[in-house]
């Protein structure tokens, strides 16, 4: 494992609806973004792989807007994010959905108010056209009727729905995935899976999931970009990806220790 | 000794800094009760939390305060044979002095520590985030209303507690030391003013900001995990009551020079 990690292409297939330009961001004296460069291209899902912990989310909260670079820009539909005030951002944010790893659903709220909460901030819909919505959307989930539990009573895959039908109800150009199939049994991370793709489909959102779960990556991926020590090292298509030259990404997707295992366990 | 003066330097700029965070967390808390009103179904669940929970507990507190200010004043007084003058001294404390502050430090406890621990659980789930993700201010739309109920209810509850350790000292020192009912209100009467109670009155108003707004702040600042909201909630706790003791004893001291100024 002597292979220096270089940039990769992170140019876009399409035209590109998010740019990340030479992200650097630090906390503490740990760097965890060094200098990233990565497009989206619109209508497309890229998919971000990664060790745990090598700032895959980090860089996911950058392109909403949730964690500002040290250094470096991120540019959504010609808009610079990273510099943009709180207000305007609070407006660009309309058009982006994010689904959290853990869901972070409202524990004080119901289902419904949780996949209303948006609904609610930015458009003035009446009661009844909230709740279709609201209906509307976790029917598209496969949880019909369940608008009046409340989260503590749900299951990890059921939250992780409402979270999903949370990050669609307004309907965005964009919806961001932190780990969506993390902490899921194989059936219930299919099923997020094939959410994913239905709601791709449904929707012709851009989609940006982060993950480390390379069955989930093959399966939603357009492309995939793999972040390691900071950098993307590698940017391809499913197939590029799996058939790939770069031992730290061979060894990465095939999910082998190797001589990590000395570094794992000391 | 480089080393000793480095780190105490280190650690005030560490300190400075978090005051000018906490300056503008609370500024923009304060802010956002004017940029966007909370709404009635954000603010009155918080409000049934805040005041109508906290009511069994500030009234035992409150008659607890009155009952033994009067055992230890009465013996005080009973010495010099001045009984009659407990209910001035007894429901000055409770007025002016102690039923704020301690209906405070009591609230701190049972509010402030929920609150830090609720936005602590919050912030380390990332509902937080979340909250930000669909457009909306975490802080005018978690803290703003947890700051305006607390400045509201803080100052009630207080006179709840106030009232309650009034009927306590009563009780305990006409009723059990049978202390003259006539002195004992009379001497009250002559003693404390409607500026005594409203010293009172804007300290707890105080009392209740701070309260709101640090332990509001402490959640915001919660690290990962069980441990980081525990942290939390007790550093909430802990900074609240300095505020609470260290703002009292500076208001209890400009209320004094400002008495002097206007009417000695």
């Amino acid at each position: 494992m002597a292979d220096i990690p270089t940039q990769a292409d992170t140019t876009a297939s399409g035209e590109p609806v998010i740019e990340v330009n030479d992200v650097w961001k630090r906390f503490g004296s740990l760097e965890v973004l060094k200098g990233i460069s990565l497009a989206v291209g619109r209508g497309e899902t890229l998919v971000i792989i990664g060790a745990s912990g090598c700032g895959k989310s980090v860089l996911l909260k950058h392109i909403i807007g949730l964690l500002r670079p040290d250094s470096g820009s991120v540019v959504f539909d010609r808009q610079e994010i990273s510099t943009m005030p709180k207000m305007q951002l609070a407006q660009v944010r309309r058009r982006f959905g994010m689904v959290f790893q853990g869901a972070a659903l409202f524990d004080s709220f119901s289902v419904k108010e949780n996949v209303a909460f948006g609904l609610r901030r930015h458009t003035d819909y009446s009661e009844e056209k909230m709740s279709a919505v609201v209906a509307e959307k976790l029917r598209l989930v496969g949880l019909v009727g369940l608008e009046q539990k409340m989260p503590g009573e749900l299951s990890g895959g059921m939250k992780k729905r409402v979270g999903i039908a949370r990050a669609i109800a307004l309907e965005p150009e964009v919806l961001l995935y932190d780990e969506p199939t993390t902490g899921l049994d194989p059936i219930m991370a299919d099923v997020i899976n094939e959410l994913i793709l239905r709601v791709q489909k449904s929707q012709n959102a851009t989609s940006v999931v982060v993950t480390h779960d390379m069955q989930s990556a093959y399966k939603v991926a357009t492309r995939i970009a793999m972040l390691h020590d900071g950098r993307i090292i590698e940017v391809g298509s499913p197939e590029e990806i799996q058939n790939t030259h770069n031992p730290t990404v061979s060894q990465f997707i095939r999910g082998e220790a190797g001589d990590l295992i000395d570094t794992a366990l000391g | 000794m480089v080393t000793v003066l480095g780190s105490t330097i280190e650690n005030l700029i560490s300190l400075i800094r978090g005051a000018g965070r906490f300056s503008r967390f609370s500024g923009s808390a304060v802010a956002g009760a004017f940029v966007e009103r909370p709404k009635r179904r954000v603010i009155l669940p918080l409000m049934m939390q805040i005041g109508l929970q906290s009511v069994p507990v500030i009234l035992a507190t409150g008659a607890f305060v009155g009952m033994v200010l009067a055992v230890q004043i009465y013996g005080q007084l009973h010495r010099m044979g001045a009984e009659s003058l407990s209910g001035a001294i007894i429901n000055y404390s409770i007025v002016a002095e102690l039923g704020p502050v301690l209906a405070a430090v009591i609230l701190a406890g049972r509010i402030g520590g929920a609150m830090a621990a609720e936005l602590g659980t919050m912030k380390v789930t990332e509902q937080i985030d979340a909250l930000r993700t669909l457009g909306a201010d975490p802080v005018n739309y978690l803290v703003t209303p947890r700051f305006l109920a607390c400045l509201v209810l803080v100052p009630m509850l207080t006179l709840y507690s106030d009232a309650i350790g009034i009927i306590g000292g009563y009780i305990m020192s006409v009723k059990y030391f049978h202390v003259s009912e006539f002195f004992y209100w009379h001497q009250t009467k002559m003693f404390i003013e409607n500026w005594d109670l409203m010293v009172g009155m804007v300290k707890s108003i105080y009392f209740g900001g701070a309260i709101g707004l640090i332990c509001c702040y402490k959640g915001f600042q919660a690290k990962q995990g069980a441990e980081g909201v525990g942290r939390a909630t007790t550093n909430a706790f802990v900074a609240s009551f300095v505020a609470i003791l260290v703002g009292n004893f500076f208001m209890s001291l400009f209320f004094r020079s400002l008495y002097t100024f206007l009417y000695e």
